[in-house]
């Protein structure tokens, strides 16, 4: 495949990138990403990667733009309130490059649903809010092989990290189960800073964008968390878990299922 | 004596359990944090009864959402 003049030009910065060139903006334009949530986290990941020339980009929710979506879910705009988020998603990303095939997905993931929604793509990127569903996506893409970049953020903190087959922990290795239904906080109850959800969207987005082309270190094994309030990164080692029901030496969970009773109270 | 927390030397009290380093900390909902010593994960039911030592490097690791606020369930 050769790239298009235009494309020479609008790659041009990545092309330059000795750890690119011309042969990672072809993986980049040949590869297939995942983006489930096109909210806070979502969004930036969407928009950077579509910038990038990711050729094609599956985003996945079931909701409509709600007005106090917009103080940092940055796909969408004022004329978009109502309208499902996958829907504006698609033409945020259309408008900034009409290079990338973007998928709409407008569907809430379950148990039933995840393993053919993950199946077509390369790398997947949980921008979810809840742990049911970041329990589920865990599970899905473990069963399935598939590498995703988990991130999750809460007031002025944020935390990501990646997980590749056979290469390191995942997140129920850390995590083990959901917390109860109202245990810990979520963005709704405790609210968040609006770029942090582009801080740590975008190191998603980087993170995708480095499996793809085959650069640098992976979050792998280590969770990166990040403190906006004292601008201080810290990075996590994360040991491997044996006894990790889902990736661990004797799994007990053999299927993805839905943690239905302990869903965060998002409505 | 002194430990690393979150990767900052800590001075606390000799003998210090887990659990009363969360408290000194203030570290929310301790039972939903997982910890690692060391870079081993401690098991929950040993937040209690788990003495730290000298030079013992303590992590905390917190469940956070966040993401899309509204979307999927």
């Amino acid at each position: 495949m050769a790239l298009s003049s235009e494309q020479l030009e609008r790659y041009s910065r990545h092309i330059i990138l000795k750890e690119v060139g011309l042969r990672g903006q072809k993986k980049l334009l040949n590869a297939k990403v995942l983006i489930i949530g096109a909210g806070g986290l979502g969004s930036p990941a969407a928009m950077y990667l579509a910038a990038a020339g990711v050729g094609t980009i599956g985003i996945a929710d079931a909701d409509e733009v709600d007005l106090s979506n917009l103080q940092r879910q940055i796909l969408h705009g004022n004329a978009d309130v109502g309208k499902p988020k996958v829907d504006s998603a698609k033409e945020t990303m259309a408008a900034l490059n009409p290079d990338v095939q973007v998928i709409t997905h407008h569907l809430f993931v379950n148990a039933e649903n995840i393993m053919d929604l993950i199946e077509p793509y390369d790398f997947i990127l949980d921008g979810t809010d809840n742990f049911a569903a970041k329990f589920l996506i865990n599970d899905a893409c473990v069963l399935a092989g598939k590498p995703f970049c988990h991130a999750g953020i809460i007031r002025f903190h944020g935390q990501l990290m990646t997980y590749v087959p056979g290469k390191g922990p995942c997140y129920r290795c850390v995590f083990r189960q959901p917390p109860p239904k109202n245990a810990v906080p979520t963005c709704r109850e405790a609210g968040v800073i609006g770029a942090m959800a582009g801080v740590i969207g975008c190191m998603q987005a980087l993170e995708a964008v480095k499996y793809i082309v085959g650069v640098g270190d992976l979050l792998i094994g280590r969770l990166l968390t990040f403190d906006a309030l004292d601008m201080e990164a810290h990075v996590i080692q994360l040991p491997d878990n044996p006894d990790c029901p889902v990736c661990g030496a004797h799994p007990t969970i053999l299927q993805p299922f839905d943690e239905g009773v302990v869903e965060c109270d998002l409505k | 004596m002194m430990i690393q927390v979150s990767g900052k030397k800590t001075e606390v009290e000799n003998g210090i359990t887990v659990m009363q380093l969360m408290e000194q900390q203030k570290v929310e909902t301790p039972q939903y944090v997982t910890v690692a010593v060391n870079n081993a994960f401690l098991p929950m039911d040993c937040y209690e009864c788990f003495s730290l030592k000298e030079g013992d490097a303590v992590e905390f690791l917190y469940f956070m959402g966040g993401g899309c606020d509204g979307a999927e369930q």
